[in-house]
């Protein structure tokens, strides 16, 4: 939602999901972002995606940590269950949260100073626990909340807002969570609605950890020439490896259309954990989605050439590994396993009793 | 005084060579004898090949205290004989391995030197280098079993307990006790003047270790989310709750698991996932230690402030930095009551023994959802790892946890409108809802400045009557948690005030001290902030000691604080190097007081 305030009545023709919502009931609070900050534009897809996937808004907990980005929380979904943590700590709110209640959908938010500094190890940890969630990484290369200083993704040579060029070497999420086993890596831009939109929707359907990494450019302090987290490098530099489109189980009309170029068999059906699926179309021949040497070596040899790799660049719907498989905890929410299934009671404790004499 | 059925001695042996089965065995069979039986585990931060002792005290009165005097030491580790031999009370008696000479300058006149050649036996008794070395300790419980008249029909039966069907272990210890038991009777003075005569005293007790019993309190509080990071000595909490839980809380169908265990990568992580867990509604926790807490405490502030429940449970040990992780301290004492930057404060507990542990961890669970807000249970390595003679716990089976104000969706649909942190009922708790609930429940949680709807705001007056509430809401838990317990002695006019582990060894000093003609009364507090009684036990006494095991006096300090003394006027003995509190040190430090006062 943009920092303009629009009224809030309802269009007769407005048009409603299959939970009879508009999409005005996914917004959220008037952004106090500025005016075109990326991450506004996040929110809208986020808005979008939720709103096309039906997701009740109270079933949803909405997490991040603390910055410009994890403000986002607060524009989309008003109605549903918000929790701005502390810095760089979002991953482990999330996990406790969802070890508790794995019912709800989770949606974390996060920057790259959030992330990839401060918050690095909660979110390799995160990936490594495979949580249930959404865990969209807003990056600008920038700390802006804090004005401007480089984050962990700022690329070497990329110039700061007062001419100075950062010298250290990026951390680049997407590598990063191939390389600690992720089972979902998507890459997006936040200028890129068209195909933010699906692999949002993708990753929340995805049955584990799903990170997606948006390019969401800091208008205040990273958008000038020199910047590689610019709108216009972010236009320029970024190829579209993978198009994807979600599927939901019960069909609704697609977002945007998969054209098929060559082949059929260039398009991958991948099915999801909810009964939906994504169908993947590379634009490399030879690229496949589902490979994580091969996803791992495209995109550092697209950042050798100065390119954005984009779309889902990974996924692995293989079951059984997220966390609670791996906890072989009940399938109810652990909140709602009745008390009495809980406590051993007098018996058993007077039984246990005898073994400690 | 030593004599039957009061006595303490000690062993000092090798980590890591199985030394720590051998004691245990004898103090559990001293234990079902029926004679009343502490046993204190003093070891290094290593895991094999530095020095250990144990020390176990018999006490027919049913003191639990450390020792103040040692009868008897059984020194076993030549690195440590020096020591050793100086330990041994004049008159007392020393057992050591003859199979190798000890120096004659070590010795002493005012002491009686046994040996029993332990090494040698094993050598030529067993075949395998490791038997050899794992036998010999099985060897000196079998001496000290003759020497101290312990019930061998006891000891053949623990071990056959033990080992059960592994026959060729069950043999070579059955072999290896009677190699010590043997060799004392036909040669040493068996038994000695100070020994051991069958009881009934400890039938209605068990033996169990602090970390056990707190998490056993967690698996019947219906605690369901644990996230830790290891730390001694506070790990085995929820390695013991695991092990419950594997017990009770697997669905006997599916073998799916009615929990979740979470290693978290650090303590910072295992605060957010308690935290995370506890907004979610679960009753969630987390073990530590010293350098734990300190991670934790930003996100400790951020439960505060948005008063979300979760319990700490905080095995104290040795600080600051790393200090000494495997020697007790109460030291954490400012660090929980404020825990976290800008103005807080929390409910902590303070458990004195396992019973309470697994009590209180019920109370914190309770206390934690009730006030909605962070709650320390704070325990101490003596009372965490150690194995102590407690009564058996009971368990109400009409117990039901105390979830505090939670709306469901019908609850919410009574009222116009919910305001998260609205306190409807001026004490300081707003009713909370869960995360999923629908209608008018869902809020957002932030750490940053938010007004009584938990909208964002940096207003001042919103920012005043929040953190106005959060002290009326902490400070009104005073009276919810765990009462004082006061002993007293006629006529007492001196109040010594004690906390946690330091229990035992305050109450036994002072039954020593009205013996003496000092009558004393004490007080162990169990709770902060401090109850109403707190303060009217220090205005009731005209001298009041305080008795911790910190170098700062902090629970002198917090009482002064709180409840408005002067510090000096509540006289300090501390006692800070990392051992369990013995009674002689309490005795002294408020003898020479008043020795001094006087003069
Ligand atoms: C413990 C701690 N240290 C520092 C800060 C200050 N801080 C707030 S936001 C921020 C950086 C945010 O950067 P990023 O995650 O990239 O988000 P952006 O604002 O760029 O969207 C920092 C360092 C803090 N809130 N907490
Ligand atoms: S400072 Fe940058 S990141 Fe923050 S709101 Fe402004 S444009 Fe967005």
């Amino acid at each position: 939602m943009t920092s303009i305030a629009k009224p809030p009545v309802r269009h007769k023709s407005s048009r409603t999901n299959g939970l009879g919502l508009t999409i005005r009931d996914y917004e959220g609070a008037m952004s106090t972002l500025c005016a075109g900050c990326g991450h506004d534009s996040v929110t809208a897809a986020l808005i979008q995606a939720a709103w096309e996937m039906d997701l009740e808004p109270h079933r949803v907990g909405k997490m991040s940590g603390i910055g410009c980005s994890s403000k986002t929380t607060a524009y989309f979904m008003k109605q549903s269950h918000g929790f701005n943590s502390v810095h760089g700590r979002m991953p482990s709110v999330t996990s406790g949260a969802a070890a508790a209640n794995r019912a709800l959908t989770y949606i974390g938010i996060s920057g790259d100073g959030d992330s990839l500094s401060i918050g690095l190890g909660q979110l390799s940890h995160a990936i490594r626990r495979n949580v249930n969630m959404l865990y969209v990484l807003e990056n600008n290369g920038v700390y802006g909340l804090t004005k401007g200083q480089f984050s962990a993704s700022a690329d070497i040579g990329s110039l700061s807002k007062k001419g100075e060029p950062n010298e250290q070497s990026p951390i680049d999420p997407i590598l990063l969570a191939l390389t600690l086993g992720a089972t979902f890596a998507a890459r997006s831009f936040s200028g890129d609605k068209k195909q933010l939109v699906p692999i949002l929707k993708a990753a929340i359907a995805h049955h584990g950890f799903a990170i997606v990494d948006v390019i969401s450019p800091c208008v205040s302090f990273n958008d000038h020439e020199g910047s590689t987290k610019s709108y216009a490098h972010t236009r320029d530099q970024s190829v579209e490896t993978v198009i994807a489109d979600y599927l939901p189980g019960d069909f609704v009309p697609l977002t945007r259309e998969i054209t098929v170029s060559d082949t059929e068999e260039e398009i991958r059906v991948v099915q999801l954990h909810d009964g939906g699926s994504v169908r993947l179309r590379a634009t490399a021949p030879d690229y496949d989605p589902t490979n994580r040497e091969s996803a791992y070596t495209h995109v550092r040899q697209c950042q050798q050439r100065g390119e954005i790799a984009t779309g889902l660049l990974y996924v692995d719907e293989e079951q059984g590994r997220e966390m609670h498989d791996m906890l072989r905890t009940v399938p109810e929410p652990l909140i709602e396993v009745p008390y009495e299934q809980l406590c051993p009671g007098r018996a058993a404790l007077d039984a246990l009793m005898e073994r400690y004499r | 005084m030593s004599g039957i059925n009061d006595f303490a001695f000690k062993m000092g042996t090798v980590n890591g060579t199985g030394s720590a089965s051998a004691n245990s065995l004898l103090m559990q069979a001293i234990f079902r004898m029926g004679i009343p039986v502490t046993g204190k585990n003093i070891f290094p931060s290593n895991i094999q090949g530095l020095p250990t002792w144990y020390e176990i005290r018999v006490s027919k009165d049913g003191y639990t205290a450390r020792p103040s005097d040692v009868d008897l030491v059984v020194a076993l580790n030549q690195s440590t004989y020096a020591r050793d031999v100086k330990a041994v009370r004049a008159g007392g008696y020393l057992l050591y391995d003859s199979s190798w000479p000890m120096d004659a300058e070590l010795l002493r006149d005012d002491i009686t030197v046994l040996g029993v050649p332990f090494g040698r036996m094993c050598i030529e008794t067993f075949e395998k280098d490791r038997d050899r070395t794992l036998l010999r300790n099985i060897a000196y419980a079998g001496a000290l079993a003759a020497l101290l008249n312990i019930d061998m029909t006891v000891v053949e039966g623990m071990l056959n307990e033990k080992f059960g069907k592994k026959q060729r272990l069950l043999d070579a210890n059955h072999t290896a006790i009677r190699l010590g038991y043997d060799y004392a009777k036909a040669n040493l003075p068996c038994p000695l003047p100070f020994h051991l005569e069958k009881m009934d005293k400890t039938s209605d007790s068990i033996l169990m270790d602090g970390n056990t019993a707190s998490a056993l309190g967690a698996v019947f509080a219906g605690a369901t989310v644990g996230a830790w990071y290891p730390i001694t000595p506070a790990t085995a909490l929820m390695e013991a709750f695991k092990s419950f839980c594997e017990k009770y809380r697997v669905d006997p169908e599916t073998k799916l698991h009615r929990y979740a265990i979470l290693q978290a990568e650090d303590e910072l992580a295992a605060a957010g996932i308690v935290i995370g867990a506890g907004w979610a509604g679960a009753r969630s926790f987390t073990n530590t230690s010293g350098p734990g807490i300190s991670l934790m405490q930003e996100f400790i502030g951020l439960a505060y402030y948005t008063d979300i429940p979760a319990v700490f449970f905080d095995v104290q040990r040795c600080g600051p930095a790393t200090g000494m992780p495997t020697r007790t301290q109460q030291a954490d004492l400012f660090s929980l009551a404020y825990a976290s930057h800008g103005d807080t404060k929390h409910i902590v507990i303070f458990p004195a023994d396992p019973r309470e542990c697994f009590e209180m961890a019920v109370q914190a669970f309770d206390l934690a959802e009730r006030f909605q807000t962070p709650v320390f249970v704070a325990s101490d390595l003596d009372i965490g790892m150690n194995d102590w003679m407690v009564k058996r716990f009971e368990w109400d089976d009409s117990y039901r946890p105390d979830r505090g104000k939670v709306l469901d969706a019908e609850a919410l649909q009574k009222i116009e409108r919910f305001s998260r942190y609205l306190d409807v009922d001026g004490d300081g708790i707003a009713a909370r809802t869960l995360p999923g609930v629908g209608g008018k429940g869902a809020y957002f949680v932030r750490g940053s400045g938010h007004d009584k709807h938990a909208a964002y705001t940096e207003d001042s007056d919103a920012y005043l009557e929040l953190v106005d509430r959060l002290k009326r809401k902490i400070d009104g838990a005073a009276n919810a948690v765990p009462a004082p317990v006061v002993t007293r002695h006629a006529g007492a006019d001196i109040g010594l005030i004690t906390i946690g582990s330091c229990d035992a060894a305050v109450r036994e000093a002072a039954d020593i001290l009205t013996a003496q003609g000092t009558p004393v009364n004490v007080m162990r507090i169990r709770g902060f902030p401090f109850s109403d009684d707190v303060r009217e036990f220090i205005t009731q006494h005209g001298r009041v000691f305080v008795i911790e095991q910190n170098r700062d006096a902090q629970l002198r300090a917090l009482l002064a604080i709180e409840l408005g003394f002067a510090r000096d006027s509540m006289h300090s003995i501390l006692d800070y190097g990392g051992m369990p509190l013995t009674p002689k040190v309490v005795v002294d430090a408020v003898a020479s007081h008043l020795v001094g006062a006087s003069a």
